[in-house]
């Protein structure tokens, strides 16, 4: 074992002993290596300016080096926007075309919009509203940029943005000592250390860094953990370990329960998605996370472990109050199951902007009808209260009357007792407590046939 | 001919693989300091103690530095000198900077701003507009008003009077680039300053002020902006002269810049407005008159609200010819950030009253929005026009005498500030009085409108929403007429410095500052267009006060109206000193001598530049010259409201279509078709590209954009993470946009228009559609406001239904 983190920077191997583990790969970048092409436009994951692509044995992803700390890279490779152009220079098709096309006005972000659309080009990706939800441009308003990007999807992959994949299973990074390889390893040594800070994706915890400016010692950093990343599908249901990204779980999500898939395409920005884990999601607390409304919605259980003992409990039961969750020192979460069932799940995300933007509301509600008749209902909110919870009055409004408008209002007017939502930047309690009730309307509707989702309108 | 023609932006090559260089990407000498300022956490009160101990005592700490710490606290304020760069004791904004940290590096002094212990005496901040109004805090000792005929008796006889509020949120600039400063302090005291700024000559001063030095010991230079939309025209100062105390005290380099937090948290925003207009209309909607009262918050201190709201009074007409008016503005100081500069300048919010007032009348009197704002167009004039359209353009490759004319039919309609000129009969004016004479909206309009198909959609639109019991559509077609120049007249005029070098490469040099509009390629074209050689002959070099001095900021859509012009004025100056170097060669005339292709043309020679000009050098032929330009025509009185403050107006309307969820507000913008006018454009794409991205802000402004301040004056929405600007999927889902393609009647170069702020007022067309999508989901007046939030359009909804 060695302190040493090596990884790859833009080709070529680099070795760094004398940086603190909490140091970023941005600041590293522009700071240490005066590399200053990739910018920092907000420090927190929100802009975009910062991106990098970032490759490992499971390929290329984009991810914001503002909130990535350097240990997270050992063994991978990073390309910047300086490598992403060829080794004599030559542009990239992503680079040619945002000329071309004049993708960019002030430039600031466009380091961030190229290596964005260079991982989404290496991966064939054209989703491109997806692709560059997590890059802000304040200058274009965006239209060239995406001409751009068209322009340049018909162009071969360079040779250079191929190789990191396969120079990096020859990379001689060793483990860290302060990052286990193993579900096993970690409960180990977080046994031993209960105050240390988990470290999974670091968009959560990356900024605890860079805004809040606290030290953060010691820390464990998890993305070595493989068997933590493993999905797995029985008869019972999907089994989804703790450090499995949000991009690797939408996949796996979007064939089986596609309105949570939804959800999750318009969960931060894929350069969040990227880095972020379910677990981490979990593990913070949040009462407006997106994903535990939607897992709670499914009946999904929560593996905890500590040291050599497990337990497993239903996930809405491990949100006790604000802040505050049924969670041991030395404890962590290992994973969760989504238990096999007909998918009745509609998630309805409620934000200011639309894409890459937290939640006022986030309503997950899926109502089992039989016969014409309510059998089962579970209404799960995040931003209604200091936990993510459920919607139990009218949960109870629901079951066992026929499934029409009229048992659906008379249900809505239960949201008063179940919710005493806050005001904040986000949204008012009014508006918040009107809009949650609203979603079983929607959901109503929806299960009608009734047009109401205004990303299905055209012109 | 290198103008009129679709470049890409210059740098765009270093954009796009990251050399572009930016203010925090210079290589600075290793003992380099950076800054952080320590904030005030209350709105309103004094400091009662303030321990900087822990401060001080923090790892990398070499100075700290509080307003005690001066004998005279700098001022960083571009107008009325009251923002003292460290507060003196008293505190008027949560976020103000009370004291300031130099460490080893940016983390070390963020982390140490933090430990300061600071106890207040705290007052009551005034943070509404009804606070501010009680305690008539206020600039200028009351509000303005500007007037044109009799209001009141017009509103006494009209068949119908419409009144009523729209509140008008602020905006945040963000600007991708933070704002950041670089000082190098140099041999006796002088010092280099590289900044973020729209307005380098300002910096200068300021930081010559602060350090009690000519304004010749120091020198600021500014390659590029990440971005500035007016929020760099006097933000920046604070950096700059922070960052020039500490060198001077120091003999080190230092750099600032703020975290985005800390730049929010700082700087000043767009101002938000409260308008109340009570107008009448006659039976068609037609305007008879028209009472204005606009509100708005200016912050803690004066910066540019002066001006700011001026123009919002002076856009208080946008397209609309108003019989009489009266607009009163009143202008308050909060304990808030100060309110500054943003894309507009005030003009769109004077634009959003008036276009509520047209949709008001229209929802009133039940008739389609479109049809009542083109009863109120002001009319088209032609060729009754002052200008002589003919006579100013420019002939193509034209020889060295030929100059873009001076003095037209246009000139002198006004014989001074105080005392213009009686009116022609017929002659339409503005409510400041000056004669509208190049409108072109009544034309522009409707091509716009039939080639977005807006009837025939409409009538679509009202089908599918009878139908739709949750979602609603709604389309609007608005126009925007925007004054140019700056209202402070003296602003108006710009410098250049031109070199043609041996090799015949040409150095350009002029006072505006590239921000990613791409006035420099533009500049660049005119200059090789003057020269006749290909435009990468042409370096663009940073601006730099010593340079050019004394320049105007980049700002109120200038830039390449006045530098282009300062520019061509000085490749002139170089080209009619060759010509009349090889005219006397040739043994011909000065104005025989062509410049094109490359070649200069004289008798039957073609002579390649680069020849020539070492020829010329040869000769003793100075190859250097200064250009100089000032807007003609304009005087006004901005006190009386008199005048013509502007030279011309840019012009252009949006049609844009918007669907809403009635259950939750959410909305999206399905189309919008925008037709814009940019004279004969220097560079199309450039152009269109300025369209794009100021109708997407537009959108942005008041759609998902929401400052949110607490009741103690805490701006609650401090980063992106809160604060929302559009991102990429906000932009229209089929997005036209189009150049109304016809020379500025006003002699401007090459007969272009500025573009930078003009286009930011179609952003209104989503606001106004969002209402009429609203409006489809009930019998009464929904009285929409801005930011329409998907909160707001909700509240809408159910005001419309009642």
């Amino acid at each position: 074992m060695t302190d040493e983190v090596v990884f790859l920077l833009n080709g070529a191997p680099v070795r760094i002993t004398d940086q603190p583990s909490t140091r970023t790969l941005l600041d590293w970048l522009r700071e240490t290596q005066g590399l200053t092409g990739t910018k920092e436009g907000c420090n927190e994951g929100d802009c975009g300016a910062c991106t990098v692509v970032v490759t490992d044995a499971e390929g290329s992803r984009a991810v914001n080096g503002c909130i990535l700390f350097l240990p997270q890279l050992n063994g991978k490779a990073v390309r910047t926007v300086e490598g992403i152009s060829g080794p004599d220079g030559q542009m990239h098709p992503v680079q040619a075309a945002m000329v071309e096309h004049h993708g960019s006005q002030c430039g600031f972000c466009t380091p961030g919009i190229v290596a964005s659309l260079a991982a989404a080009h290496t991966n064939g990706e054209t989703a491109f509203d997806d692709v560059l939800a997590g890059n802000l441009c304040r200058c274009t308003g965006y239209a060239p940029i995406i001409r751009a990007a068209e322009a340049a999807a018909s162009q071969p992959v360079p040779d250079w943005m191929q190789t990191d994949r396969d120079a990096v299973s020859v990379l001689d990074a060793a483990p860290l000592p302060f990052a286990p390889t193993s579900s096993d390893e970690l409960a180990d040594w977080y046994a031993a250390n209960p105050d240390a800070t988990l470290i999974a994706g670091a968009t959560d915890v990356g900024l605890w860094v860079t805004k809040m400016l606290r030290d953060l010692s010691p820390v464990a950093f998890l993305g070595a953990c493989a068997d933590l990343k493993t999905i797995r599908e029985d008869a019972s249901g999907l089994h989804v370990g703790a450090m499995v990204s949000l991009t690797d779980l939408h996949a796996a999500i979007a064939p089986r329960y596609p309105s949570f898939a939804e959800m999750l395409r318009r969960f931060a920005s894929t350069q969040v998605r990227n880095a972020a884990t379910i677990g981490g999601n979990i593990a913070n607390g949040s009462p407006i996370g997106d994903s535990p409304p939607a897992l709670i919605a499914l009946g999904a259980e929560l593996h905890l472990r500590k040291g050599d003992s497990r337990r497993t409990i239903p996930l809405e039961s491990f949100f006790l109050d604000y802040g505050k969750q049924d969670r041991d020192a030395g404890e962590f979460v290992e994973g969760i199951t989504i238990p096999a069932q007909p998918d009745r799940l509609r998630c309805y995300k409620l934000s200011k902007r639309f894409d890459q933007d937290i939640s006022a509301v986030c309503g997950c509600l899926s109502i089992t009808v039989e016969n014409g008749t309510v059998t089962d209902a579970k209404l799960a909110y995040g931003g209604m209260a200091g936990i993510p919870k459920r919607a139990a009055h009218a949960e109870a409004a629901l079951v066992g009357q026929p499934w029409t408008e009229e048992t659906v209002r008379t249900a809505m007017a239960a949201y008063g007792q179940d919710f005493t939502p806050l005001t904040d930047m986000r949204a008012s309690s009014a508006y918040r407590l009107e809009t949650a009730a609203n979603m079983l309307l929607r959901y109503f509707h929806e299960d009608q046939g009734t047009l109401s989702n205004v990303l299905e309108v055209s012109a | 001919m290198s103008v009129h023609k679709s470049l890409p932006h210059d740098a765009a090559p270093l954009h796009v693989t990251g050399q572009a260089r930016y203010v925090d990407d210079i290589p600075v000498p290793a003992n380099c300091l950076h800054l952080a300022f320590g904030l005030a956490e209350i709105a309103h009160g004094r400091i009662a103690s303030m321990n900087l101990d822990a401060v001080r005592a923090a790892p990398g700490v070499l100075m700290v530095l509080a307003g005690e710490d001066f004998d005279e606290i700098p001022d960083c304020s571009p107008s009325a000198h009251d923002e003292p760069l460290l507060s003196d004791g008293s505190v008027h904004y949560l976020g103000q900077p009370l004291f300031l940290v130099a460490a080893t590096s940016h983390l070390a002094a963020r982390k140490a701003a933090r430990l300061a212990q600071v106890e207040y005496e705290e007052l009551e901040p005034i943070l509404t507009i009804e606070q501010a109004l009680a305690a008539n805090a206020r600039f200028e000792d009351g509000p303005r008003i500007y007037e044109k005929g009799d209001v009141d008796a017009a509103l006494a006889r009209a068949a119908h009077i419409i009144e009523g509020r729209i509140e008008i949120g602020g905006q945040e600039h963000f600007y991708l680039e933070g704002q950041a400063a670089l000082v190098l302090p140099q041999e006796g005291g002088d010092m280099v300053v590289h900044c973020s700024t729209q307005h380098p000559s300002e910096i200068q001063h300021k930081v010559a002020h602060a350090l009690h030095r000519p304004m010749n010991a120091v020198r600021v230079e500014v390659r590029r902006m990440g971005g500035g939309f007016g929020g760099k025209e006097s933000q920046g100062n604070h950096l700059a002269i922070a960052c020039a105390m500490v060198a001077d005290r120091t003999g080190r380099p230092v750099k600032m810049r703020y975290d985005r937090d800390d730049d929010m948290m700082i700087t000043g925003k767009r101002h938000d407005f409260r308008i109340d207009y009570r107008a009448g209309v006659d039976a068609h909607g037609k305007l008879t008159g028209v009472d204005f009262v606009q509100m708005t918050r200016c912050g803690w201190a004066m910066d540019l609200s002066l001006p700011v709201a001026d123009r919002a009074m002076l856009h208080a007409d946008n397209a609309y010819h108003l019989p009489a008016a009266r607009i009163t503005s009143h202008r308050l100081r909060t304990n808030t950030q100060s309110a500054t500069a943003y894309r507009g300048f005030g003009g769109p919010q004077g634009v959003l009253g008036i276009e509520r007032v047209m949709d008001h009348i229209a929802h009133t009197l039940g008739l389609d929005p479109l049809e009542v704002r083109k009863a109120n167009y002001y009319a088209e004039m032609g060729g009754k026009a002052g200008v002589n359209v003919e006579e100013g353009v420019e002939a193509k490759g034209a020889g060295t005498a030929h100059k873009i004319s001076s003095g037209t039919g246009g000139a002198k309609r006004f014989g001074g500030a105080h005392s213009p000129e009686p009116m022609e009969a017929g002659q339409q004016t503005t409510p400041y009085h000056m004669p509208v004479t190049d409108f072109i909206l009544n034309g522009l309009t409707a091509k716009l409108a039939e080639a977005c198909d807006y009837h025939a959609r409409r009538a679509a639109i009202a089908e599918w929403n009878a139908s739709q019991p949750v979602l609603k559509r709604g389309l609007a077609l608005t126009p925007v007429k925007f004054g140019i120049s700056f209202t402070l007249t003296h602003l108006n005029q710009a410098g250049a410095l031109v070199h043609v070098y041996t090799d015949g490469s040409i150095h350009l040099n002029h006072g505006g500052t590239e921000m990613g509009q791409g006035l420099f390629q533009k500049v660049a074209q005119v200059a090789a267009d003057r020269f006749g050689v290909p435009l990468d002959r042409v370096k663009i070099t940073a601006t730099d006060t010593g340079k050019v001095p004394n320049t105007s900021a980049t700002a109120a859509s200038s830039g390449s109206d006045l530098n282009g012009m300062a520019v061509k004025a000085a490749c002139d100056t170089i080209r009619d000193r060759m010509a009349e170097f090889f005219a006397e060669q040739y043994q011909t005339k000065p104005a025989q001598v062509r410049f094109a292709d490359g070649m200069v043309h004289v008798g039957n020679e073609a002579i390649p530049f680069d020849e020539a000009a070492n020829r010329a050098y040869v000769g003793r032929v100075s190859l250097s010259a200064t250009g100089f330009y000032k807007t003609p025509e304009v005087a006004w009185d901005r006190i009386v409201g008199r005048g013509r403050p502007f030279f011309y107006f840019a012009q252009g309307a949006a049609c844009s279509e918007v669907v809403i969820d009635t259950l939750t507000g959410e909305n999206r913008i399905l189309r919008t078709d925008i037709l814009h006018d940019a004279g004969s454009s220097l560079n199309p794409v450039l152009d269109i590209g300025q369209v794009e991205g100021a109708f997407v802000q537009g959108a942005g402004w008041l759609t998902t954009e929401e400052l949110v301040w607490d009741d103690k004056g805490r701006l609650r929405t401090h980063a992106p993470s809160t604060y929302k600007i559009p991102a990429c999927s906000d932009r229209p889902r089929v997005f036209n946009v189009a150049l109304w393609d016809a020379p500025n009647p006003a002699e401007t170069i090459y007969r272009s228009k500025a573009v930078g702020e003009p286009p930011f007022m179609h952003g209104i067309s989503v606001w106004s559609a969002l209402a009429e999508a609203v409006a489809a989901c009930g019998p009464n007046y929904a009285d929409l406001q801005a930011p329409a939030t998907a909160e707001e359009v909700l509240s809408a909804v159910k005001r419309a239904r009642g």
